[in-house]
């Protein structure tokens, strides 16, 4: 995803002088094409998160774009209030990057594992949130990014991932892509998740339950319009990311499910729950914490 | 060059609007807004290139208040420099107002909205790196207070400036000594604060923050060093020009009562010599 997102800026960032691309000192083997290309729209600040989002803020109030890179919660947590105040209050069009988000960097420790980041993005006023599912949508995201109006979280796994879509795809901020059809259970997921998401479609199918899987790449402002009709047409709707569900896409899909009038499908969210991890492991491993989706499939669909 | 007695008269209207505006609102930070008056009176007499008029102009100066509490002198030096009526100061922090306690961009003549301390420095390096990379000629000035020099990320940005050569950016410390719970000196002691900066590769000018003759001239022929930002330590008196608040911090925090505030506004129509 970050080849796509790389890819991605450098074409738009040709064509357009005013977008810029600030690194605290992160994106070996991955910006260094933009900062060769395009060396007066790059700039490396330094280890220095908080400088960095005011730096960014302060381009922008003179007319830039600017793209902000880092990984895991350094781009988010570390600079929080300068998102809120700098960047968000003045509706400056700042697009947060971050990469390895989820479990990427799972091996690395507690500090690196980005599973709240969706969470806090979501709750700051006028934030877009959006986690692509597959290289495809990281590049489509990017583009759409470069002329989004105001500020924007743009959270990506690493690179190398599957691609999930084969054909072109109609990507729209703020709508979910149905990547699959089915009618029993809706597997909702956000981000690196959606390849997970259709392997358990694939063996929930293999048992005759047809699972629908929508990808729902922006969780701000999410697609409730999807959600209600997953709700209406289905008879499980389960959320799935890598992520704290007490504030990631499962929290927000709540909401929606909450004002939901009328007969509606069980809801599940399938994700972290509100604790920290001290071991470590590669991302398999570690998305084992969160039990099996195709376990939680069944026992919601019996639940009905 | 700023017209010494003009900016005089002025400082006198900004401080009595000051008293007011706080008494009024039954606000806090009074101390902090006397302190950088004359600052402001210069400043916005001809030194930073902004047009009332055009409140947004693309070319404009930015002025950046990084210490955001000093709103209510701010804002009466803005509407001093024509951006807005005199009266509108009248709702300062009242009910459905925009003018806030810490400073807010929703003002005219405001660029930036602050409050929390540490982040108007790096604002202004964004500023004036966005206008180094187009070649234009536009520059930030930074506010700062002392006590936010507590704060690491002003570091990360004084950092910054001279590393990229940003000579457009001005930066002035209103040093009153006094912060939000105790001075300087005794809460975390910034002494040799010219020389942090100099090692930092500032170009620095230390001044008397009241006098306006140094402080027009402070502000003349900047850049002083090409491709350094320059750092101006006023040295300022907290509550300067009301001989019961001078150098007290009580008044980062009382409001004037009405007898407090008439003699108050007396002191400070007469100006000190």
């Amino acid at each position: 995803m970050r080849t796509a997102f790389i890819e991605g800026l450098l074409e738009e960032a040709r064509a357009r002088s005013d977008i810029m691309l600030l690194t605290a000192d992160l994106g070996f083997s991955v910006l260094e094409r933009f900062r060769d290309a395009l060396p007066g729209q790059y700039l490396n600040v330094g280890v220095a998160e908080q400088n960095m989002m005011g730096v960014a803020a302060g381009l922008a109030d003179v007319g830039k774009t600017v793209f902000t890179y880092s990984i895991a919660n350094f781009p988010t947590l570390r600079c929080l209030e300068q998102i809120r105040n700098d960047v968000c209050y003045h509706g400056y069009p700042v697009r947060v990057v971050a990469v390895g988000g989820g479990f990427t960097y799972a091996s690395q420790g507690y500090t690196h594992h980005g599973v709240e980041d969706i969470g806090v993005m979501r709750t700051l006023p006028g934030m877009v949130v959006i986690a692509p599912g597959d290289p495809m949508e990281a590049a489509c995201a990017t583009k759409a990014l470069c002329t989004l109006p105001g500020p924007a979280y743009l959270r990506l796994g690493k690179a190398g991932e599957p691609k999930v879509h084969a054909g072109p795809i109609d990507f729209a901020i703020g709508r979910a892509l149905e990547v699959r059809p089915g009618s029993d259970v809706a597997l909702v997921s956000t981000g690196g998740m959606l390849v997970h998401a259709m392997e358990t479609a694939e063996a929930l199918a293999r048992e005759g339950v047809s699972a629908r899987v929508l990808s729902m790449h922006t969780v701000k402002p999410l697609d409730a319009e999807a959600i209600r009709r997953a709700l209406a047409e289905t008879r499980a709707v389960i959320t799935v990311e890598e992520h704290n569900v007490a504030s990631g896409l499962g929290a927000a899909v709540a909401q929606v499910v909450a004002a939901h009038a009328g007969p509606r499908a069980a809801f599940r969210m399938y994700g972290l729950p509100d604790e920290p991890y001290a071991r470590v492991g590669g991302q398999a491993y570690m998305r084992e914490l969160m039990g099996d989706l195709r376990k939680v499939a069944h026992e919601a669909l019996a639940a009905r | 060059m700023p017209d010494i007695e003009r900016t005089q008269a002025r400082a006198r209207r900004i401080r009595e609007h000051t008293l007011r505006m706080v008494h009024r609102a039954n606000a806090s930070h009074v101390g902090t807004g006397l302190s950088m008056t004359d600052i402001l009176a210069v400043l916005y007499d001809g030194v930073a290139k902004v047009d009332p008029a055009r409140p947004r102009a693309p070319e404009r100066d930015r002025v950046i208040l990084s210490k955001g509490h000093g709103a209510a002198a701010f804002y009466a030096a803005l509407a001093e420099a024509g951006f807005f009526e005199p009266a509108r100061l009248d709702t300062f922090c009242a009910d459905g107002s925009q003018l806030a306690g810490h400073v807010s961009h929703h003002v005219p003549g405001v660029d930036f909205s602050t409050g929390s301390l540490g982040h108007g420095l790096s604002l202004g390096c964004g500023v004036a790196l966005g206008f180094k990379r187009d070649g234009r000629p536009g520059r930030a000035f930074v506010i700062l207070s002392d006590g936010e020099c507590d704060e690491g990320s002003t570091w990360e940005a004084a950092l910054f400036a001279p590393h990229h050569g940003l000579d457009n950016l001005v930066a002035i410390v209103d040093y009153n000594k006094i912060q939000s719970f105790g001075t300087v000196k005794e809460v975390l002691d910034l002494e040799p604060f010219a020389a942090k900066w100099e090692a930092f590769n500032w170009h620095v000018q230390s001044i008397d923050g009241h006098d306006h003759s140094a402080i027009a001239a402070a502000f003349a022929g900047l850049p002083r060093a090409k491709g350094r930002p320059s750092m101006i330590i006023a040295h300022t008196v907290k509550g300067r020009g009301v001989s019961f608040m001078e150098d007290k911090l009580l008044w980062h925090y009382r409001s004037p009562s009405p007898e407090q505030l008439e003699a108050a506004v007396a002191e400070v129509r007469r100006g000190k010599p």
